[in-house]
């Protein structure tokens, strides 16, 4: 679905998706990282369980939430990938306490 | 983590405010008080279910009044009655009222209303109740019994659930003083002649965990009534407002009632947009019935104290019973509430305070830390002057009524089924005498 631009560099990063290996660029964002690896839906709404995806890329639309490193509901457009990252898609609501 | 403000949109990483930073940073500001009407507790021991008062719970339910049409002629205008205010009282009488057969007009302000149905924490509360007024907490118990009948009527008639839960609430403590306190206020509620008694029992810190493993250290018991419960009240406003539409109510938003005047057997009433006639008008304006109700013989001294509250992020359902202080909505959302600040008509936000309610809350339930805050808010209890109800009909002008509480949520089946029903037949029972606003006044002979 989504392709890189033939100029863009960037050292590669190795972080998981799910449990999954995964690979992005250095300075992907978490959302870039996610739709560059063809998942683009990465969580279900709370309440009717719609699928939802990265939409704005801009912290906006609180649409591209997912668990890193354990800790639920974080916006992956606002947060930048690194090494051994462990990104989560989210099925529903976040665990309190996680 | 993020806080988000409907406003700013965007919510920048510098912006993060998770419910346990916020605690921090304003640790030194006022703290919120630990106390509300619904917290005297009580002591190591479970009353009886069946007590020799409960009676007085039921005959409240209005038995006798029961819901009939309304055979009195029309007088003095276009409608049976007016009911002066849309939130969650002025909803539920008229409400009440429609189901009688009478032709009723709900006049309400705009969008501006001060209106705490729209902030409430959206308890439906008994524990602690009565203290110095033993038949109010009978009045709230016959209302509490009532709402799972309300809540099925409302879902029939609209098709709008409210999310009525009963699972019984706990009112967890800190210390053991303060655990000690609560028992004995229960204990004392309890002892009162005339108390419609209810269950309830003092837990110990072992006791407690087994309901909720995940409380924090310092949480050294709690109090738990089986009887209380929550709803959804946004929506139990919005199914209030839609029966009503549903029943050939007339809602009249932007109809500010700025006079009221008896007028040939009737009421003519003044509002922002032209004037409305009735037999009967039921003041249930909120705040704005301590204005209106000596325009009919009445009395409303009523007072706004404002109270915060704070909402997370929806969650996966953890907490499972309501607190007087934290609860989970139905939509997974956390609620944290309970101030109580003498602030006049001021809503703003004070951030000293919903830090102090926040870092209380984690203190009970640290695993809230984490949680991102999606909203907050500071709404403006109705309260008189010891904080119970007061229904009356005016001596001097009949026909006129007041209706106004600080528990619109919990009160709300009883306002609907047993108080509309007594107020479209002609008159309050005698059980009403103790609500009336007389009361407050000095007594002749003291």
């Amino acid at each position: 679905m989504f392709r890189r631009l033939p100029d863009i560099a960037g050292d590669r990063v190795s972080f998981t998706i799910d449990g999954r290996p995964a690979e992005a660029r250095s300075g992907d964002s978490v959302a870039a990282a996610l739709l560059a690896n063809g998942v683009a839906a990465c969580r279900n709404t709370p309440v009717s369980g719609a699928a939802r995806g990265p939409y704005c890329m801009m912290g906006v639309c609180f649409d591209c939430l997912v668990t890193i490193d354990g800790t639920g509901n974080r916006q992956g457009c606002q947060v930048r990938v690194a090494p051994g990252m462990a990104v989560e898609t989210q099925d529903g609501k976040r665990e309190a306490g996680r | 983590m993020a806080k988000r403000m409907g406003r700013s949109g965007g919510a920048r990483p510098k912006d993060r405010t998770t419910l346990a930073g916020a605690g921090k940073k304003m640790r030194d500001c006022p703290k919120a008080s630990g106390v509300q009407d619904e917290d005297p507790v009580g002591r190591l021991k479970r009353n009886e279910r069946d007590s020799p008062r409960d009676e007085q719970a039921v005959e409240f339910l209005g038995a006798k009044t029961g819901v009939g049409t309304m055979t009195e002629p029309k007088r003095g205008g276009e409608f049976d009655i007016a009911v002066v205010g849309g939130g969650l009282v002025g909803t539920a009488v008229a409400w009440g009222l429609a189901r009688t057969g009478a032709k009723v007009a709900v006049l309400d302000e705009g969008d501006v209303a001060v209106r705490p149905s729209r902030g409430n924490f959206a308890l439906v509360w008994l524990q602690g109740k009565g203290m110095g007024m033993p038949e109010y907490a009978g009045w709230t118990r016959a209302s509490t019994d009532s709402w799972a009948g309300f809540a099925e009527m409302l879902l029939e008639q609209t098709g709008v659930d409210v999310a009525f839960r009963r699972p019984g609430g706990f009112m967890p403590v800190l210390s053991q003083a303060e655990l000690e306190t609560r028992a004995n206020a229960m204990m004392r509620l309890h002892n009162q002649p005339e108390m419609v008694r209810y269950p309830y029992e003092v837990l110990d810190r072992a006791a407690l965990l087994k309901e909720m493993p995940f409380i924090g250290p310092e949480v050294v018991g709690g109090t738990y009534c089986p009887l209380d419960g929550h709803c959804n009240s946004l929506r139990l406003l919005r199914a209030l407002h839609t029966g009503l539409e549903r029943s050939g109510v007339a809602y009249r938003p932007n109809h500010r009632v700025e006079r009221v005047e008896p007028r040939d057997g009737g009421f003519r009433l003044t509002t922002a947009a032209g004037e409305i006639r009735a037999g009967k008008v039921v003041l249930a304006a909120g705040h704005d019935s301590a204005r209106l109700a000596p325009m009919v013989g009445l009395e409303a001294p009523v007072r706004p104290q404002r109270g915060h509250v704070i909402v997370t992020e929806k969650t996966a359902p953890f907490l499972h019973h309501p607190t007087g202080y934290v609860r989970q909505t139905d939509e997974g959302g956390v609620m944290i509430g309970d101030s109580f600040e003498e602030a006049g008509f001021d809503t703003t936000l004070q951030p000293g305070v919903s830090s102090a309610i926040a870092e209380r809350a984690i203190r009970f339930f640290p695993l809230l830390a984490k949680l991102n805050v999606v909203r907050s808010w500071a709404a403006l209890r109705v309260l008189s002057p010891d904080g119970y109800p007061i229904y009356e009909q005016s001596a001097t002008a009949p026909g006129a009524f007041v209706v106004t509480c600080h528990s619109g949520v919990t009160l709300a089946a009883n306002h609907a089924l047993t108080l509309a029903p007594m107020i479209a037949a002609g008159g309050l029972s005698d059980a009403f005498k103790v609500f009336s606003a007389r009361r407050f006044h000095v007594p002749q002979a003291a």
